[in-house]
């Protein structure tokens, strides 16, 4: 869907430094090569289905559906996936590519940690060396991933520049980068950055998509009315929107982290309050000031507290094909609290924030309308942050 | 003819980078003028960036000391349209693409103009997407420079051909910053680039002693300084401009 330099309508484009051009230069054109190829994909499948765990569940959310009283609901569950996110999906394919590329070690980013916990496991599995970068905010609110990635044998540096959070991870794994090309590939996250990255990140994660219409049709012999994902740099909710992009019928909402309010400086809502910029070698939307300084965004969720969103959101919001809204640290809390007590799921915090709107939705439509949240991870990261939020401290 | 050149008029450029309201616009402007008598051939003025991701530490320390001080792009175009009734000396300004597209390219690009400011470096502006800017900066006459790096190999004719001003040529991989060493092999680049291109070459990136100065000017046309001045000035503050104008008259001896 994008076009030359990866463009999606005026956004994306590679805006990195020159030392860079380069290396994705040679990454688009691998990825070119081995997509087509038979043998690329015979391999990725198989470590998708046995390793990963795919594809899968879509799973009738029966107790949800009949306290909310409207539509039904399925919950697409990337929470089991091996890992325990969707964001394992991206990156056995990155993984592979880099591979095949001759590349002997990863970097990558990580906010909630859900990402570099993949990476780390990718890295372990194919024998690739591996390193992490992490806000340091990020590593105290997310140290139960902190441990689980140094399990797996990476290594993980706390970022302490800027706000310690996601962005400055980026930021500090693009310069490491810039430092080490040849031997080392950047594992990124989510739908972001420069060409070709939204493009590889969005198509490994088009799976769960594909997989929700196919489950869809045998269950239900249509499509949804809704598919609801929460967005950050926005990769399970592109992956979740991507096949159902031409079926005009099917509303794509994405949800973003307002933290304290749209109202407040306290928010992470790229579409809802930030405006056109250009940053992370990519033009979006941005959480900004006046000057073009990047914003120091705030929310609950660690992996959704990021400035920008990937650049095939920003076209598919400008084309009004998806839609985004805020959603509220109180109401991703109690819906994260919500979807544990109504259906024995914990989700990701992250996921919450869909969880959240599904709830709000929900009752004003129809009996016979149909809604799919995608609960992008599993929540057992966040008990203590959550605990935490409603005033109690947990020791192991 | 882009007044740029005029850097390089006589022997060896030594080119000074100093960010903008580090600790204060009144330092910036004593620090200029103290390289600039000194005999710093061209001023890059940085104008900081919240998350510069090609800077080092220093750099980006030197950055958020700016932006902490309170210093924006407006209060910078006000300094140079004073600094301009002093300092003769081209001057460019470095900072990100956000900076310029955010401010409104057109208003930051003629606003240059104005207030004479000689050129441009955005160093997350590739090749491929300089359109971005280009024709608003060769409708106001100001360079957009490109960098070119060690990795660019194939990439240094394409980008030589077009380029503008001077060519910042990145000495080594990684973010600013002081290195102890600089190993990669300059001189097949600069072959590539003199073959197409009639502009001045300098290089930086790592670049903090005399003898450095003088290897990397003695392959180029000169030497680009940035994160050695920074620290002058994160050590020293509101006193550091004496000490960077002695440091640039020792660099810029070597050159000589």
């Amino acid at each position: 869907m994008s076009n030359r330099n990866g463009r999606f309508g005026i956004h994306g484009g590679q805006y990195i430094p020159e030392t860079l051009m380069n290396a994705v230069i040679e990454l688009e054109e691998a990825y070119n090569r081995y997509k087509a190829d038979p043998e690329f994909n015979r391999e990725l499948n198989a470590l998708l289905n046995d390793y990963a765990g795919r594809p899968s569940r879509l799973y009738y959310a029966g107790k949800m559906t009949e306290d909310l009283g409207g539509a039904k609901i399925y919950l697409k569950r990337e929470d089991l996936n091996h890992t325990g996110a969707h964001k394992i999906n991206n990156v056995l394919g990155q993984a592979l590519l880099a591979k095949k590329m001759g590349k002997t070690r990863l970097i990558a980013e990580t906010g909630a940690g859900q990402h570099g916990v993949a990476t780390a496991t990718a890295a372990a599995l194919m024998g690739m060396e591996c390193v992490v970068f992490m806000g340091e905010e990020d590593t105290v609110r997310q140290a139960l991933n902190v441990y689980r990635m140094r399990l797996l044998g990476a290594e993980v540096i706390p970022v302490k520049t800027g706000t310690a959070t996601l962005k400055d991870a980026v930021s500090e794994a693009m310069r490491e980068w810039t430092r080490r090309i040849d031997d080392t590939h950047y594992c990124l996250g989510s739908v972001m950055g420069p060409h070709p990255f939204p493009t590889i990140v969005r198509d490994f994660q088009a799976v769960i998509s594909k997989e929700i219409k196919e489950q869809l049709a045998e269950k239900e012999g249509r499509l949804p009315d809704a598919v609801i994902a929460c967005v950050g740099g926005g990769s399970n909710a592109i992956g979740s929107f991507y096949h159902f992009l031409d079926d005009k019928s099917v509303r794509l909402i994405g949800c973003e982290a307002a933290g304290r309010g749209i109202d407040t400086f306290e928010t992470a809502a790229t579409i809802n309050t930030g405006r056109l910029g250009i940053f992370h070698g990519m033009k979006s939307y941005f959480c900004q000031d006046e000057y073009g300084q990047i914003a120091p965004v705030y929310s609950i969720s660690a992996g959704l507290d990021y400035p920008g969103i990937g650049p095939e959101h920003a076209w598919l919001h400008d084309t009004g094909r998806a839609e985004y809204v805020p959603v509220t640290d109180e109401e991703a809390v109690c819906a994260f609290e919500y979807l544990a007590k109504t259906e024995g799921i914990i989700p990701a915090i992250e996921s919450a924030h869909a969880v959240a709107y599904a709830q709000k939705i929900a009752p004003q439509m129809g009996k016979e309308q149909i809604i799919v949240i995608t609960v992008s991870g599993r929540g057992d990261k966040d008990c203590a942050a959550i605990a935490r939020y409603r005033g109690e401290d947990l020791h192991e | 003819m882009s007044k740029i050149a005029a850097a390089f008029d006589h022997g060896k450029a030594f080119i000074a980078f100093i960010t903008c309201g580090d600790p204060n616009l009144e330092t910036t402007a004593e620090a200029v003028k103290a390289a600039v008598s000194n005999g710093a051939d061209l001023i890059e003025l940085g104008i900081p960036f919240s998350d510069p991701t090609a800077e080092g530490p220093v750099i980006q320390e030197a950055n958020l000391r700016a932006l902490t001080g309170g210093v924006t792009t407006d209060k910078i175009f006000a300094f140079v349209r004073e600094l301009r009734k002093e300092v003769s000396v081209p001057l460019v300004f470095m900072t990100y693409a956000n900076v310029v597209f955010s401010y409104g390219a057109e208003k930051f690009i003629s606003t240059c103009r104005e207030t004479g400011m000689d050129g441009l470096i955005l160093p997350d502006l590739p090749f491929e997407e300089k359109e971005e800017f280009l024709p608003l900066c060769r409708q106001y006459g100001v360079d957009l420079i490109s960098l070119i790096a060690p990795t660019s190999e194939n990439r240094v004719a394409m980008i030589a051909r077009e380029a503008e001003g001077f060519i910042y040529l990145v000495s080594s991989l990684g973010v600013t910053g002081t290195r102890s060493e600089i190993t990669t092999d300059l001189q097949p680049i600069i072959r590539t680039i003199r073959e197409n291109a009639r502009i001045p070459v300098a290089i930086g990136f790592g670049i903090s002693r005399p003898e450095q100065a003088k290897a990397m000017a003695g392959l180029s046309d000169g030497a680009i300084v940035g994160s050695a001045i920074e620290k002058i000035l994160a050590q020293y503050g509101k006193d550091a401009p004496e000490h960077i104008g002695r440091y640039v008259r020792e660099m810029k001896n070597a050159l000589e």
